[in-house]
C-alpha cells in the first residue's frame, strides 16, 4: 500500500493545476459561505421623496410627534437618499442607481392624525423579482418597527394623560380645565361632602357619585398596564435548552472549514479511485498485487490526510482573525480527522461507481454541494415534512455530522462531540463498504 | 522446465450472457499460442481470467494469477509517471527482489532506455504498448498473456516485439496471445485456438486450420471456418 500511496503523491505533485483547484476552489467556496453567514445583508439603496411640508407634526393625546422622526425610523434599515422631485426618483430607479424609490405623500400627517384614514407610502420598483422581494421585505420590517416606535410615543402620551386624570393637574388639551381635581382625590372629597350632607335624596346622589368615582379611579390605574400590553402583546425571552450559544462568526468558520474538508476529501478520494479505472490499472492491480480493500484504504488515507491538513491550516489561519478557544485544539483534531475519514469514504464510494476521473469529480461535486446546503437549512425555514426529509438525507451523508462534530469541538455546541464522531465513523464504514461493492468489477 | 498452463472447462457468464463456455486447452512451456476469433468471441475475457483480473464462473486454471504476466488490450499505465517509475512501481508490487535491476533489464529488453525518464502520457501509442508489455514481463512470469499486443505498433515495432516474445518463448515462457491478424498468428504461433461465441471451436496448428478450411492462407481459412461454424 505504501508504494501506491507514494505513486499517488508523485501524481499529485505533478498535477499542480488539479491540486491548486482542489485546494483553492473549496477554500474560496467556504470563505464565500462563511462571509455570507457572518455578515448582515447590506442595506439596499433607496430614494426617498418626502412631500410633507417641513416641520410637519401630528398631535396625539396632547403631544406632537414629528413626521420627520417617523420617516427616520421608517428608513433606518435602508440606505436612504433623499431626492427633491418625483422625476428624479423615477429616473434613479429606471437607471438602477436605486433599487426602489419611496414617496411620502404630503397628506400623511393628516391621515395619521385623523385615526380614520390609513396613511400610505408609495414604493416604485424597477428591479427583478428578487430585488423587489428584498426591498419590500425590508420596508415592511422597517414600517413595523417605525409603527411600533410611533405607537410607543402614543402610549406614553396616553399614559401621561391618564396620570393627570388620576392625580389632577393640567391636561394641556384643548377645552380641558386648567387645574382640575384628579380622580384619586375625588372619592375622599366626596366622602367629606357626604358627611356634611343630611340624609335624603342629595346624600344618596352623592354616595352614588362617590361609589362610581372610587371604581373609576381604581380601574383607570389598571388601564396603564393594559396600554403597555396592547402596545407589545408578546415579547421574546430566549432560553437555550442545551449546549453553548455559538456566535455567528465562529459558526461561519465551522461551516467554511467543513465545506473545505468535504470538497477536498470527496473530490480527491473519488478522483483517486476513478483514476485507477481510467488508466486501466485497476484490473492489473487487483489481480493479486493489491487487494481491493487495501486499494480503497490507501485512497481514503490519502484523501483524508490531505483534507485534514488543509482544513486544519484553514482553521488555524482563520483563528488569527476570529476568537477561537485554542484550549480545545485536541477536540478540533478529533472532529476534523473523523470528518475527513467519512468524507473520504464517501469519495471512494463515488469513485468506485465512476469509470473516469471527470465523471467521478462531477458526481462528487453534484452530490456534495446540495448536501451542504440541505444540512444548513434551519428548522422552520421549510415545511415540517420537507424538513424531516432533509433531516433524513442529511443523516445518511457526512456533512451534517461533520458540521456538528466540528461545531461541538470548536464552540462546545450541542449535540455532543462523541455522538457526532460515532455517527461519522459509522458512515465511514457504510461508504467504505459501498466503495468495496462498487469496485467488484475491475474493468 | 515449468509446468504447462492447463485450462479446464472454463466458463464465464454475465447474467444471461455466456462470454465463455466449456473452454479447455493446454499451453506447454515455451509454446506460443494465438487466440483467434471475431469481436465478442471471448478472447479478452479468456486472457483476463488467466491473469486473475476476472474470476471464472466455472472451470479451472492450473497456474496462479501471480505467475501470469498480463498485458491488457488497453495499456494499463499511469500517464503522470515516467516509464521507469511505472516499471519500478509494478516491480515492487510484484515483489521482485531487485526492482532497480529488473527495471534496467526491462528497459534494455524493450529498447526504452532512452525514454526511461519520459512521462508515459507523452509517449506514442506504440511505445506505451511496449511499456505495457514490459510491465507484464517484469516479474519474470512463467506464463505470458498478451491481449492484442501489436494492435498499436508500426511494422518495425511489431517485428521487434515478436522477436522479443519469441526469445522469451525460447527461454521456456509459455505465451498465449490474442490477435485480429491471422497472418501474425500464422507467422509466430505454434498453435492457434479459435473462439466463437465463447466456445472453443478449433485448437491446432495453423496448418491444421488451413487444412480444415480447405486451403488458402490462414486468414481465408479462419473466415471460411467461422462461416461454416455460423451456418452450422
Amino acid at each position: 500500500m505504501s508504494w501506491l500511496l507514494r505513486k499517488d503523491l508523485v501524481i499529485l505533485r505533478r498535477s499542480r493545476l488539479t491540486v491548486a483547484t482542489l485546494v483553492l476552489y473549496p477554500v474560496a467556496i467556504a470563505l464565500l459561505i462563511g462571509f455570507a453567514l457572518s455578515r448582515t445583508p447590506s442595506k439596499p439603496h433607496v430614494d426617498v421623496l418626502d412631500q410633507t411640508p417641513p416641520g410637519e407634526t401630528v398631535r396625539v393625546a396632547g403631544r406632537r410627534v414629528t413626521v420627520e422622526s417617523y420617516v427616520e425610523g421608517l428608513f433606518s434599515g435602508l440606505d436612504a437618499h433623499r431626492v427633491a422631485t418625483r422625476a428624479q426618483a423615477v429616473a434613479d430607479v429606471e437607471s438602477a442607481r436605486s433599487v426602489a424609490a419611496v414617496v411620502i405623500p404630503a397628506d400623511i400627517a393628516a391621515k395619521v392624525a385623523s385615526a380614520t384614514a390609513q396613511a400610505e407610502v408609495q414604493v416604485l420598483y424597477n428591479g427583478n423579482a428578487l430585488e423587489q422581494s428584498l426591498v419590500s421585505s425590508q420596508l415592511r420590517s422597517a414600517l413595523a418597527e417605525a409603527n411600533l416606535g410611533f405607537s410607543e410615543q402614543i402610549q406614553r402620551a396616553a399614559a401621561q394623560a391618564i396620570d393627570v386624570l388620576l392625580r389632577g393637574g393640567d391636561l394641556g388639551s384643548l377645552g380641558a380645565p386648567p387645574d382640575f381635581v384628579g380622580l384619586e382625590r375625588l372619592p375622599a372629597l366626596l366622602r367629606a361632602q357626604i358627611a356634611r350632607t343630611p340624609p335624603g335624596a342629595d346624600r344618596r346622589s352623592l354616595e352614588a357619585i362617590e361609589s362610581f368615582a372610587s371604581f373609576a379611579a381604581q380601574n383607570l390605574g389598571v388601564s396603564k398596564r393594559v396600554l403597555q400590553t396592547v402596545g407589545q402583546p408578546i415579547r421574546i425571552r430566549s432560553s437555550l435548552l442545551s449546549g453553548r450559544r455559538t456566535p455567528l462568526d465562529t459558526f461561519a468558520v465551522v461551516v467554511a472549514v467543513t465545506v473545505s474538508l468535504m470538497f477536498l476529501a470527496v473530490l480527491l478520494a473519488a478522483g483517486g479511485v476513478a483514476l485507477e479505472r481510467e488508466e486501466n490499472a485497476l484490473a492489473r492491480l487487483v489481480r493479486g498485487l493489491v487487494s481491493r480493500e487495501a486499494l480503497l484504504l490507501e485512497k481514503v488515507v490519502l484523501a483524508a490526510t490531505c483534507s485534514f491538513a488543509v482544513a486544519l491550516a484553514m482553521l488555524a489561519g482563520v483563528g488569527a482573525f476570529v476568537s477561537l478557544d485554542w484550549a480545545r485544539v485536541a477536540l478540533w483534531l478529533a472532529a476534523l480527522a473523523c470528518g475527513a475519514l467519512a468524507f473520504a469514504s464517501l469519495g471512494v464510494a463515488i469513485g468506485a461507481l465512476a469509470r473516469e476521473v471527470r465523471a467521478a469529480s462531477l458526481l462528487a461535486f453534484l452530490l456534495s454541494l446540495p448536501l451542504a446546503f440541505l444540512a444548513l437549512v434551519p428548522a422552520g425555514a421549510v415545511g415540517r415534512g420537507f424538513y424531516d426529509a432533509i433531516g433524513a438525507i442529511s443523516f445518511v451523508f457526512p456533512f451534517k455530522a461533520a458540521l456538528q462534530a466540528l461545531d461541538a469541538a470548536v464552540n462546545g455546541a450541542h449535540p455532543s462531540l462523541p455522538g457526532a464522531v460515532a455517527h461519522l465513523l459509522a458512515l465511514s464504514l457504510v461508504f467504505g463498504l459501498l466503495g468495496r461493492i462498487g469496485l467488484r468489477r475491475a474493468s | 522446465m515449468s509446468a504447462p498452463l492447463r485450462v479446464e472447462a472454463l466458463g464465464k457468464r454475465y447474467g444471461e450472457l455466456a462470454a465463455l463456455a466449456d473452454v479447455s486447452f493446454e499451453v506447454a512451456p515455451g509454446e506460443l499460442v494465438a487466440v483467434l476469433g471475431p469481436n465478442g468471441a471471448g478472447k479478452t475475457t479468456l486472457l483476463s481470467i488467466l491473469a486473475g483480473a476476472q474470476a471464472p464462473s466455472s472451470g479451472s486454471v492450473s497456474v496462479a494469477p501471480r505467475d501470469v504476466g498480463w498485458a491488457p488490450q488497453q495499456p494499463a499505465l499511469y500517464g503522470k509517471l515516467t516509464v521507469a517509475e511505472n516499471l519500478e512501481l509494478f516491480a515492487r508490487l510484484e515483489g521482485v527482489g531487485d526492482p532497480g535491476a529488473a527495471v534496467r533489464a526491462m528497459l534494455a529488453q524493450t529498447g526504452l532506455e532512452a525514454r526511461a525518464g519520459e512521462l508515459v502520457a507523452n509517449l506514442s501509442g506504440g511505445n506505451r504498448q511496449r511499456v505495457n508489455v514490459a510491465i507484464a514481463l517484469i516479474g519474470g512470469p512463467p506464463v505470458l498473456a498478451l491481449d492484442e499486443p501489436s494492435a498499436s505498433l508500426d511494422p518495425a515495432q511489431r517485428e521487434r516485439l515478436w522477436e522479443f516474445v519469441a526469445g522469451l518463448a525460447a527461454a521456456g515462457t509459455s505465451v498465449i496471445f490474442s490477435t485480429h491478424g491471422p497472418g501474425e498468428a500464422q507467422r509466430h504461433a505454434d498453435r492457434v485456438l479459435v473462439l466463437d461465441g465463447g466456445r472453443l471451436t478449433f485448437a491446432g496448428t495453423p496448418g491444421e486450420l488451413i487444412e480444415a478450411a480447405g486451403g488458402g492462407d490462414l486468414e481465408q481459412a479462419l473466415v471460411g471456418f467461422l462461416a461454416v461454424g455460423s451456418a452450422a
